[in-house]
């Protein structure tokens, strides 16, 4: 207890990091049930159905496969490299996380007045796109120490797309900066609060819709997803650059998409979006008409909790039965708990932030149910040819509109 | 607080490196990587200094070397590539035509 | 030792360690991924001098980009192990340690002359303690070296255009 009063931020930020992890972690682990959920439904299946209550602890039994197969080393392969390469990806997919604000609001806690956020930096956006730049690492080396010609060949690949697809991203970014005037995130939300004409938000995707546009297509060409995943798509190319992986290295390089995604997502909220406010005018004042959205994050809560109890007590399987009905009442305390006035406040940032981060997930699970693949050479066409210039536009226009307003 | 001193000396010693890098290595790749170690010592210096001083223009130099050192590694790349289709080879002591 | 001390010495032992590896290494992707970590090291010790910008734009550009395309570079030439050749008895015993000695002399002569003076005592002139920030850097670049900028933006030009024309193959 004497190391927590001497050095109080630590622990403070100790304690954010390992909830962090926990929380990521355990959004990975369900982010795959939910894709293959919500891919099956698109297929007209039902997906993970039998393990646990409506497949929902496939995520488990897939992780207990991945730690109880055989793991093959090739004898030719580079062995520092070849073990270097999943941690590699998967430690830089995951420090981008410590970057991303989720709501305004200043918790006290042990003394420290903290922020939602594990690291405030005045150039988180810059460190933001400089850490994931190295990932790139962990795609090229993978496919590299390998040593066989097929994961060469995918990691090469995979790797020229995402530096290609990666220029694209930070310009498409560029127009928010011009708009926003600073590289902090708090500075760029605090910049989309206020709403034109009462009743537009005035979030960066409304002005910046090219911006918009470009920055979704460069992100899923980044993190090497459908429409973008010909590297390692399951049918094409053996496997890619992870073809040689096996057990719990390739888990790492799963859960690094993954965690890569969900970052991209994250960004592309506070940059676009409008980060945690919320698309209602502002309900701070005691006498706005828009107080009662103070109440949204509860009776949301409260309400997929009864949906939960219903919907568990109509189902046909035993154990959906008997697990859902819990879950529901388990959402209904925690509804209740964000009516507290001390919790109410804080709660709102991350209610609205996490609502719109799930809808670009399921926007990213959706474009994977729905379409085609790229041929390599029409996807590296398409990202120099098209998505560059089309930021560079973007990025004129807005530099344009800008220095007009400035001087008028 | 650390005196400006040590930035300077690990910047000498990490350019050191390089010459002696740049002087032995027989891959050319190796040695134009060693090229890169000296300018990154050097922008260790440069930032040390605007520190230092408490001016800028230390900073927006390390800005100007980063960005020419990126065109040269491009063009630098690329003649390597050509050397190493001509001559078949990786090792500089085979790039000896001009030799006397 | 404060914790800007421990933090100074352990990226300079990173830095010095991941110079020694490209000098070692037998492979060139070795070389490469120790050139990668001195880059990292350095940027840290940017972020521990304050420059946070310049501390990403070398992470982004040089680590991030520019040994990317070494890396690239080495996987496409399949540049092979490098033979070891041992230094000859003069080097290694004679040349080696009067190297070490210079530096060691060297390095002590400046710790001792301006170890721990500020620039003031030192005879140099020091303007206002000014914070590297993104806006003062950047004001700095577009005001009063905006020509370098539009110069270093044609030499990207010239240098894509030549890479492009000398890595294509002969008609």
């Amino acid at each position: 207890m004497d190391f927590v009063t001497q050095h109080p931020v630590l622990v403070v930020s100790l304690i954010k990091i390992v909830i962090a992890l926990f929380v990521v972690m355990t959004a990975l682990a369900y982010l795959t049930w939910f894709e293959r959920k919500v891919v099956a439904r698109i297929q007209s299946r039902w997906g993970p159905y039998w393990v646990g209550p409506h497949g929902l602890l496939q995520p488990l039994a897939d992780g207990i496969k991945f730690l109880f197969k055989e793991d093959v080393v090739p004898p030719a392969s580079d062995k520092v490299t070849y073990l270097l390469a999943p941690f590699l990806a998967l430690s830089l997919a995951l420090t981008t996380l410590a970057l991303i604000p989720i709501g305004p609001a200043t918790i006290k806690f042990l003394g420290q007045s903290t922020q939602l956020v594990i690291s405030h930096s005045s150039v988180a956006l810059i460190l933001l796109f400089a850490i994931s730049s190295i990932g790139v690492y962990g795609v090229a080396l993978a496919g590299w120490s390998s040593n066989s010609k097929y994961p060469l060949l995918g990691g090469l690949r995979s790797s020229a797309q995402m530096i290609s697809y990666e220029v694209s991203l930070t310009l498409s970014v560029v127009g928010v900066l011009l708009l926003a005037g600073s590289l902090d995130f708090y500075d760029i939300v605090g910049g989309q609060s206020g709403h034109w004409g009462h009743f537009l938000p005035k979030w960066h995707v409304f002005p910046q819709f090219l911006g918009f546009i470009c920055y979704l297509t460069a992100a899923i060409a980044e993190t090497n997803r459908v429409p973008f995943d010909l590297p390692e798509a399951e049918t094409e190319l053996v496997a890619g650059f992870h073809t040689e992986y096996s057990s719990f290295k390739f888990a790492m390089f799963f859960m690094a998409e993954y965690a890569n995604m969900i970052t991209v997502s994250c960004l592309a909220t506070l940059l676009f979006l409008g980060g945690w406010l919320s698309p209602f005018p502002s309900a701070l004042t005691p006498d706005s008409p828009w107080r009662w959205q103070l109440y949204l994050p509860a009776a949301g809560l409260i309400i997929g909790g009864i949906a939960l109890i219903i919907g568990g007590l109509r189902s046909v399987q035993w154990n959906a039965k008997a697990v859902f009905p819990i879950l529901g009442i388990i959402c209904i305390g925690v509804g209740y708990l964000c009516t507290w006035s001390a919790v109410m406040p804080v709660i709102q940032g991350p209610f609205w932030f996490l609502g719109k981060v799930f809808l670009l997930l399921f926007f990213y699970v959706w474009a994977r149910g729905t379409l085609p693949r790229f041929r390599y050479d029409q996807l590296m066409a398409f990202g120099w040819k098209f998505l560059l210039p089309l930021s560079l536009i973007n990025l004129v226009a807005t530099g344009l509109v800008v220095v007009l307003r400035l001087h008028s | 607080m650390v005196p400006i001193s040590y930035y300077v000396i690990l910047s000498a010693v990490l350019f050191g490196l390089g010459v002696i890098a740049f002087v032995f290595k027989r891959n050319v790749i190796t040695i134009f990587m060693s090229i890169e170690l000296m300018l990154n010592a050097v922008n260790l210096a440069f930032v040390a200094f605007s520190r230092e001083f408490n001016q800028l223009d230390g900073l927006v130099f390390v800005f100007f070397v980063i960005v020419v050192a990126a065109a040269e590694a491009a063009v630098g790349l690329a003649i390597i590539m050509v050397i190493a289709r001509n001559r078949k080879s990786l090792n500089v002591e085979d790039v000896n035509l001009l030799k006397f | 030792m404060s914790v800007a001390m421990l933090v100074f010495f352990a990226c300079g032992i990173v830095a010095v360690l991941g110079a020694i590896g490209l000098i070692l290494a037998r492979e060139p992707v070795h070389s490469a991924l120790s050139l990668v970590l001195v880059m990292v090291a350095l940027a840290v010790l940017y972020l521990l001098l304050g420059a946070a910008f310049i501390a990403a734009i070398q992470i982004l550009v040089y680590a991030g980009a520019i040994m990317v395309l070494f890396i690239f570079v080495i996987m496409l030439l399949n540049a092979g192990v490098e033979v070891r050749t041992n230094l000859s008895r003069l080097a290694r015993w004679v040349g080696v340690p009067l190297a070490i000695l210079f530096l060691v002399e060297m390095a002590y002569a400046m710790v001792r002359e301006y170890g721990t003076r500020t620039a003031l005592a030192a005879g140099g002139s020091v303007a206002a303690p000014v914070t590297a920030s993104t806006r003062a850097l950047s004001m700095e670049i577009f005001t009063k070296f905006v020509l370098p900028f539009e110069l270093t933006s044609i030499l990207i030009l010239i240098a894509i255009l030549g890479a492009l024309v000398l890595a294509k193959k002969d008609i």
